[in-house]
This record gives structure tokens, C-alpha cells and sequence, in this order.
């Protein structure tokens, strides 16, 4: 049994007959081949698979593809725009926000959408804003050093 | 993106330069194993053991393989004569587990590999796991390794009824006069808890066989692949140079991803039977269960002292945690706890034993630190306690240890030699940044409020650069290759295989500032067998002291043949080469690094006994290991309405000698620290009496968050090696190990007013509630 869905996913618009069952982040990786967003746990307890949902950021291994019809999605291959890298990605660059990198989609995606929220947090709010990311290698200093860094820059 | 920069003047080793493989992994283009796909892939799910011990009488796959989508099934009968899983080390009278792919007639831990399906898809892979029958009848299980060694356990191997893997017993000295002679003796029972590494992405295996060039391509999330080549081929009998693994994007290790498992090899195994490409992709839960574990330790202490604080000798006991089987490296682990157990002190006295327990658990293995931060753990809580115990403020006691700046290099009571150091250098500077005399009083204020607030010290040395071959199971040297291409880009091949490290980005800096050229010139490759010169991978802080220097030695041997084309070209004797550029001493004439590789590689004209082309390679063996050091310094205040811990001040100096870039030092310092604070406050494995692991999901297991991290306060001395012509020690586990003895002496100082001695790890919340409630009413 499946179901037809169309899905915009980075300004590109998708149809696919999917299962039921197939979770959003599988739909993403397997099927429309965008390897960008990782799976870490399933349970939605790391965040590596984080994407923006009509703007909002969500745990991709949380929901069902069938969940997205009609929805816009965008995943971290669609943040650079003409090849000019988001500008929380040249922070995550210049702060040394990572190593592994495994972490790294989703903890951009999460904190883009911290500063669209708050432009100016405070490193609590910060470190608060990214509770829902587990990162292994950083200990988030770096992290949260990008994060100053973005909010201190003008636009996207 | 390539530059036509080819010759430059600015040194880029020791500066602050962003990493060069970002770019991939900020835009989500990385291929990590589970982005890989291949025509006629098919997936594979293994059903495990949902029980720690039991026998299995019967296993139905009828259901299974009738299931639309399911190509195959495996069980232990079908992979009987495949081989088991590599145990690397060896100690005199080791009784080595004899571990099937997948379990026979009986399973000794939860997470067991009882049958493995290969599917079309993923999600029907799974399905067929549902489907198979197995009849268990469970037995009694033992997770618990002090209770496994007590006569009357059941035994994990039948055959072994005191679970006892083995003994290991090690002296230096004369500990019983300096036990004799003691004016006071501390002991102490310290437990090192189990650890779950959890790197963000799990382990996965993608095999690929092609029968008619009878070659195998194993891509696997690993951290030594000409390891898991040789292993795997050898276990298999696929011939070792048609046999290709490729470690790809790996998304961490600290350690858990240096093994060979059962999956590598069963997957390689599946799809030379069923002639496809296969994938396995761990889930996080399997993870937890079937991904090795860290720590694992009950030790004994017992140190003897002088009233005026001088160690005299330190005794040990360790009962090791082994789990149920090995892997590659489980029984050496507990004995790098041995030979760092002196810590920097100068005590010549010292008896270790280790007792390995076979326990109904996950294997434990290399975890970040792999023995040291156990060890170092140990001698600092006692240090601790004997400056307690003697009335002494804990950095007194230290300085006072310490070896000296002039008795290096250092033969210790272990028998190893400590390079270089300057012990007290990091401490003072710590201690200076915390204005130490300033806290102590604050202190004496802050128990006057009736506040617990503490102050903990650890002064940590390690073990890196695994190290001499001799002392290392499957070899400690590294290889490098490097290539002027005939554009006079550079290409650089390393055997290490960094999975985070940076080393993309320092190992060109070295290459950059060795050759003269321009960063964007060089690119460095790695874990590809097919591609590198037999390599032995990153782990061991290894990778820039004993691979920087391999590269380091075969860029010089490039630099002899670049003169020696430099002098036919230039048609002189006397010749430099500096700034990427070869100049005659006598007529300043030169000519650059990219033109001479044009004529390396056009070769119209060569310099005598000289061949073609701009390649070297070196295989370098180190002498010694490097031994790096440094000093934490944590301030806590303990909440004494819930136990929470809040970490006020974390300063951490490191002394990891030369540093290449700061950047990247800094970032593993940070690693390193927060898995340490895991593992003092928050991280244990917890398996019930059953053997059942009750912390098996992120859920139950509590990895460090952003919220929980302090920031930390990260400085540096720099005591160069002279194990090595960089200068370096290694930094990838300095943190790790220094952070746990700092807290918890910190949570231990805070405490101290409520006659708090000593304290376990993890200090939960749960726990100091407990402390302070019961300290309260005593």
C-alpha cells in the first residue's frame, strides 16, 4: 500500500508514491537522495536529522513522509544560495563548530532557526536553544562560538 | 578550490587556520557509509538476543524467507566456519572467548547476533527479523564483575566456571619497605564506571564482492582500515590485496570504531555468498548493546606516604570488566591503567594486579583515554585524600611529587620513560588563572553561608603516540606518501585515519610550509587502502606525532630529489631550497617547486642516479612513546537542596607540546573535557541483575548537552618531545582524562565539611542529595 505525496523540498517540487510507514528522514535520504540530514538515534533525541518544515525546524526521524504532502521543506543542502554558504555555515567554518561533522546538518539547521527566533541570545540562551542537539566531539563551545559569531553578522 | 598560489613565505604551522574539510560537511555533501548506494544493494538487519544468557533450542527462519523482499537469511550454522572476532592483544595464559559471527547453540549477552536478513529494502529487512522463531531457555546471567569472580557465579563460558579471562602482575621497586616504612597509609576502593563511547553516527557496513575479480570493497565506519583489511581477509581467506576497505566519512570514534566486529566480517561474508552489495546499518539501540564499552573498573588503592607528603609506594588491584568476549584490544586496555598508574610522581614503589572478569555484558575496549583515564583518575583521588589526610593543600602535595624538570627523560617504577616535562608549570599557570589563594578563601566564606563550594585540582599525564612497534599489538609506526603532481600540486597520503581530528588541515600546513607551496595546493587523502600506503589509523593520540612525522620524513626526502633537480636545472652544486623556490648560492638564480616538477615529470634531462617524477614515501618507527601532561582546575558549587552540580570555573592546561593549530587543539581539548564531565556527573552504563542494559537509548544514557557544558577556560605550556622532529605530543584524549579527577575532587572538596572522603562516579544529582541529606541528620 502506498500513498502519493508532493513534497517542495529546497525550492524543488517532489511526487512520490510512498508507504505509510517511511519515516520523513528515510523519504529524504532514500528517495529524493538528499544525504544531508543524518540519522543518529530514530527517537528523536539527537537532532542530527534536523530540517525546517514550513519554517519551522523538526526531527525529520520523528514524522512520516506521508506527513509532508504539501509541506515545504528545506534540508541543509538547500541553505547555501547560488553557492554562497549561509552565513551560519561560514560561522560553524570559522569557529571550528565541528569535527566528526556527523552532528553538523542538523545542529545548523537548529541554529539558524535559534537566531531567526532570537537575534541577539545570550550564551545561556544559546546552549539552551541547542539542548535538543547532541554533538559528541565539540563539547559546544565552538558551537556556541559560531552562534555569536552569525548573530553578529547581517542577514542570511 | 585550486589556487594558481604556488609559492609563499608566511609559516602556517602554529596558526589559527580553519579546517579545509569543512566545506564538505557543512553543506551536507559528505558521504558517510549510510550514503552509499549501489546498483543491486541489498540491506541487511540482524535480529539479536533479547536475553544476556540462555540456550537456544531451536530457530524457525520459515517465515522470514517466505517474506516478499527477503533474499536470504543467515544463522549461526550457516557462518559456523567463517571464523570469529579478532582478539589483537595477548598476555601470558589469556583465555580467549572463541566468538562465532552469529551465536550456535547458546547466547552470552544481550545483543547477541543470533540471525542476520538481507532484504530489498531496509524497512523489510526488519520485518523479516519479526518473523524469525527462536525458542531461548534462559539461564542464570552475571553482569556485575566483582560478582562474577565470587566463587558460585555462573559462568559466562562454561568452560571457565571463575569467569577469569586472565591475571597480570606487575612491580617495580620495593613496595613492601616502602609500605613497611609508611608514617601513613590511605586505600581506597575506586570504581571507573562503564562508558558508552556513542559517536553521533553509529557504525555501518556497506561489502561489495566481485566474483569474477574475486575482490572485495568493504566500506566501514572505522578508525584503522588496513586493520579491518588485513583481519577480515584474513579470517575470510579473500587475498589481502584484492581486498579494499575504505573508511569513508566516519562520524567519530573515540576509540569504539579501532575493532574489527562481527558485522565487518559477516557482511563481507554475506555478500560474497549472495554475490550483491550489501549494507548493514547499526541502529542506535544496537549502538549501545553491540558497540564496545569503555572503563569498566573496581580498583583497589592503597598508597604509603611520608608525614611530610612524599608518595613512597602505591599498591593496586584491578578488576577489570571484560564483558563476554574480546575484541581487538580489550585485555591490554587495564594494562595501560598499570603503567600510568605513578601519574607525574616520582614514587619508585609500585605492585599492580589485574584480575579480567568475564561479566554477561557489551565488551569493553578503547574508549577515549583506553586505561589512562582510569588511572590517572585513581592516583589523583588518592593524591587527594592523602593531602587529606596528612592536613595538606592538594597542590602542595602535588608540587611536591612531581619529577623534576631535570630528571628527564624518566624511567618509571612501570617501566617506561617519560620524555619531557615541566609538571608544574601547567599547575602553577592553572592555579594562577583560578587565583587560587583568592578561591580558598572565598571558600572559608562560602562554608560560613553554609554553601558547599569546592575546589578540585588534577594534574594528569598520559601515554600517546602508540606508540613503538614492540609495544603495540599490530604495529605503532605510520606511513606517508607524497606526491608533487606534475601541475606541481601536492598530494599527501597518510596512513593515520582521521574521523574529526583535523588533520586534512594540519598535515597540509606541515606540507604547505615543508614544500614551500601554497595550502590550496595540497590535498590530503586517507583512509582508502586502495589509495594509501599500509597504514595504522588514528587512535592513541597518534596521528600527528607518529603520522605528522612520517610525512614529516618523506617530505625531506622529496625536498633531496626537488634540489637534486634544482642543481641539473640550475647547473650548480651549491643549492638551498626555502619558500618553494630552489636558488644557486653563487648566482641567486632559482627556479620554483612547479617548474622542477614539469621537468620531473617530462624528464628530458635527469639528474645522475636520479628516476622520473616527484613521489617519496616513509615508514616511520617512533623510539618512544610521547608523554603529555597538564593541570585542571574546577570550581563547584553543590546544591544542597538537589544535589545539582554547577561547575563555576573550568580551567584546563594542557601541555601537549608543539601545537600546529590552536584551533583544532582547542576543539579537542573541549571533547575531551566534556566527555570527562560526562563521565564525573552524569554517564554510567547500568545493566539490571539480569543482565538486561537499562540505559540502552539516549533516553536513559545522559550524554553531555550544550546546557549542561561550562565554558571552559582552555590554556597551554609547551614542553616540546624529542621523540619527534615536530615537537608534538598528541592532544585527542588530554581532556578526557584530566576532567574527571578534577571534578570530582572538586564535588569531594565541596563536600569535605560533611566528612565526605571519597565518591563514585557519576555524581548525580540523586546521589549528592543523598550525601548531603544524610551528612545533615548524621
Amino acid at each position: 500500500m502506498t500513498e502519493s505525496i508532493t513534497v517542495n523540498i529546497n525550492g524543488t517540487s517532489y511526487t512520490h508514491d510512498v508507504e505509510p510507514r517511511l519515516l520523513l528522514i528515510h523519504y529524504l535520504r532514500e528517495v529524493v537522495g538528499l544525504t544531508g540530514p543524518h540519522i543518529g538515534c530514530e527517537t528523536s533525541l539527537c537532532g542530527a536529522c534536523t530540517v525546517e518544515f514550513n519554517g519551522k525546524a523538526v526531527k525529520s526521524c520523528a514524522m512520516f513522509a506521508i506527513q509532508a504532502d504539501g509541506a515545504r521543506i528545506l534540508t541543509i543542502e538547500g541553505l547555501a544560495v547560488d553557492g554562497k554558504m549561509h552565513k551560519m555555515q561560514e560561522a560553524f567554518w570559522n569557529e571550528h563548530g565541528l569535527q566528526c561533522g556527523f552532528c553538523t546538518p542538523g545542529m545548523i539547521m537548529t541554529s539558524k532557526q535559534l537566531l531567526e527566533r532570537n537575534p541577539n541570545p545570550t550564551e545561556q540562551e544559546i546552549r539552551h536553544g541547542l539542548e535538543g542537539n547532541l554533538c559528541r566531539c565539540t563539547g559546544y563551545q565552538h558551537i556556541v562560538n559560531a552562534v555569536k559569531a552569525a548573530a553578529k553578522v547581517a542577514g542570511v | 578550490m585550486a589556487t594558481t598560489t604556488i609559492t609563499k613565505t608566511e609559516k602556517l604551522v602554529g596558526k589559527r587556520i580553519r579546517r579545509r574539510e569543512d566545506p564538505r560537511l557543512i553543506t551536507g555533501t559528505a558521504t558517510y557509509v549510510d550514503d552509499i548506494k549501489m546498483p543491486g544493494m541489498y540491506y541487511a538487519a540482524i535480529l539479536r538476543s533479547p536475553y544476556a544468557a540462555a540456550k537456544i533450542r531451536s530457530i524457525d527462519i520459515s517465515k522470514a524467507a517466505a517474506l516478499k523482499g527477503v533474499h536470504a537469511v543467515f544463522i549461526g550454522k550457516d557462518t559456523e566456519n567463517a571464523g570469529a572476532v579478532p582478539c589483537g592483544a595477548s598476555l601470558p595464559g589469556l583465555r580467549v572467548p572463541h566468538h562465532n559471527l552469529l551465536a550456535l547453540d547458546r547466547v552470552y549477552l544481550v545483543g547477541h547476533p543470533v540471525a542476520v536478513v538481507v532484504a530489498t529494502d531496509r524497512y523489510i529487512a526488519r520485518d523479516g527479523c519479526d518473523l524469525i522463531e527462536v525458542d531461548y531457555e534462559p539461564t542464570e546471567a552475571v553482569a556485575d564483575p566483582e560478582k562474577a569472580i565470587a566463587p558460585g557465579a555462573p559462568a559466562v563460558h562454561p568452560q571457565w566456571p571463575d569467569n577469569t579471562g586472565f591475571t597480570f602482575h606487575q612491580e617495580g621497586g620495593d613496595v613492601a619497605k616502602a609500605f613497611a616504612e609508611a608514617d601513613v597509609i590511605v586505600k581506597q576502593r575506586i570504581v571507573s564506571q562503564r562508558l558508552i563511547p556513542n559517536s553521533m553516527e553509529t557504525r555501518g557496513v556497506v561489502a561489495d564482492w566481485k566474483a569474477a575479480d574475486r575482490s572485495m570493497t568493504l566500506y566501514t565506519s572505522t578508525q584503522a582500515p588496513h586493520l579491518v583489511r588485513s583481519l577480515v581477509a584474513q579470517i575470510l581467506g579473500i587475498e589481502e590485496n584484492r581486498f579494499r576497505v575504505v573508511a569513508p566519512e566516519v562520524g567519530g570514534g573515540f576509540g569504539a570504531k579501532i575493532q574489527t566486529y562481527a558485522e565487518e566480517i559477516l557482511m563481507a561474508f554475506i555478500s560474497r555468498k549472495i554475490g550483491k552489495p550489501v549494507k548493514w546499518i547499526e541502529s542506535r539501540r544496537e549502538n549501545f548493546l553491540c558497540t564496545i564499552h569503555g572503563r569498566g573498573h573496581v580498583d583497589f588503592y592503597e598508597i604509603a606516604a611520608k608525614r611530610d607528603g612524599t608518595i613512597t609506594g602505591i599498591k593496586l588491584k584491578i578488576i577489570q570488566d571484560l564483558g563476554a568476549y574480546y575484541t581487538v584490544l580489550t585485555p591490554a586496555i587495564p594494562t595501560l591503567s598499570v603503567l600510568m598508574m605513578p601519574g607525574l610522581y616520582r614514587t619508585p614503589n609500585i605492585s599492580a594486579d589485574i584480575v579480567g572478569a568475564f561479566t554477561n555484558c557489551t565488551p569493553t575496549d578503547a574508549y577515549r583515554g583506553a586505561g589512562r583515564p582510569e588511572a590517572t583518575h585513581g592516583i589523583e583521588r588518592m593524591v587527594d585524600m592523602v593531602a587529606a589526610e596528612l592536613k595538606m593543600d592538594p597542590a602542595e602535595i602535588r608540587l611536591k611529587n612531581f619529577i623534576r624538570n631535570e630528571e628527564f627523560p624518566f624511567p618509571t617504577a612501570t617501566g617506561l620513560v617519560y620524555d619531557t616535562g615541566d609538571y608544574a608549570a601547567p599547575l602553577k599557570k592553572a592555579m594562577e588563572m583560578a587565583s587560587y589563594d583568592k578561591l580558598r578563601k572565598e571558600q572559608v566564606e562560602a562554608r560560613k553561608q553554609g554553601r558547599f563550594m569546592g575546589i578540585g585540582l588534577c594534574a594528569y599525564g598520559e601515554i600517546c603516540a602508540f606508540g613503538p612497534s614492540p609495544a603495540t599489538p599490530a604495529g605503532g609506526w605510520e606511513s606517508a606518501t607524497v606526491k608533487i603532481e606534475p601541475s606541481g600540486q601536492v598530494t599527501v597520503l597518510t596512513g593515520i585515519s582521521p574521523h574529526g581530528q583535523g588533520e586534512e588541515t594540519t598535515f597540509a600546513q606541515i606540507t604547505a610550509d615543508e614544500l614551500g607551496v601554497g595550502i590550496d595546493d595540497v590535498l590530503v587523502c586517507h583512509g582508502d587502502t586502495a589509495l594509501v600506503p599500509y597504514g595504522i589509523g588514528t587512535f592513541g593520540s597518534r596521528s600527528t606525532a607518529v603520522g605528522g612525522t612520517a610525512l614529516y620524513y618523506a617530505l625531506q626526502e622529496l625536498k633531496d630529489k626537488i634540489k637534486k633537480f634544482g642543481a641539473m636545472l640550475l647547473e650548480s652544486d651549491d643549492i638551498a631550497l626555502a619558500n618553494g623556490q630552489c636558488t644557486c648560492n653563487k648566482t641567486g638564480k632559482s627556479i620554483g617547486v612547479k617548474s622542477i616538477a614539469a621537468a620531473a615529470y617530462r624528464a628530458m634531462k635527469l639528474p645522475p642516479g636520479t628516476g622520473p617524477g616527484l613521489v617519496a614515501t616513509h615508514f616511520w618507527e617512533p623510539s618512544n612513546f610521547t608523554f603529555p601532561f597538564g593541570a585542571h582546575l574546577v570550581v563547584t558549587e553543590v546544591d544542597a537542596e538537589t544535589g545539582d552540580v554547577a561547575i563555576k570555573r573550568y580551567i584546563a592546561v594542557d601541555d601537549c607540546g608543539n601545537i600546529l593549530n590552536p584551533l583544532i587543539v582547542d576543539g579537542q581539548v573541549h571533547g575531551g573535557v566534556a566527555q570527562g564531565i560526562g563521565q564525573a556527573l552524569w554517564e554510567q552504563a547500568v545493566y539490571d541483575d539480569n543482565g538486561q542494559l537499562v540505559t540502552g537509548e539516549f533516553m536513559d544514557y545522559t550524554m553531555p548537552r550544550a546546557h549542561m557544558m561550562p565554558w571552559i577556560e582552555s590554556a597551554h605550556t609547551t614542553t616540546p618531545t624529542p621523540v619527534n622532529p615536530l615537537g608534538v605530543k598528541g592532544v585527542g584524549e588530554a581532556g578526557t582524562i584530566g576532567a574527571s579527577p578534577a571534578v570530582v575532587n572538586s564535588v569531594v572538596d565541596a563536600l569535605s565539611p560533611l566528612g565526605v572522603r571519597h565518591l563514585d562516579m557519576p555524581l548525580t544529582p540523586e546521589k549528592l542529595w543523598k550525601v548531603i541529606s544524610s551528612g545533615r541528620t548524621a
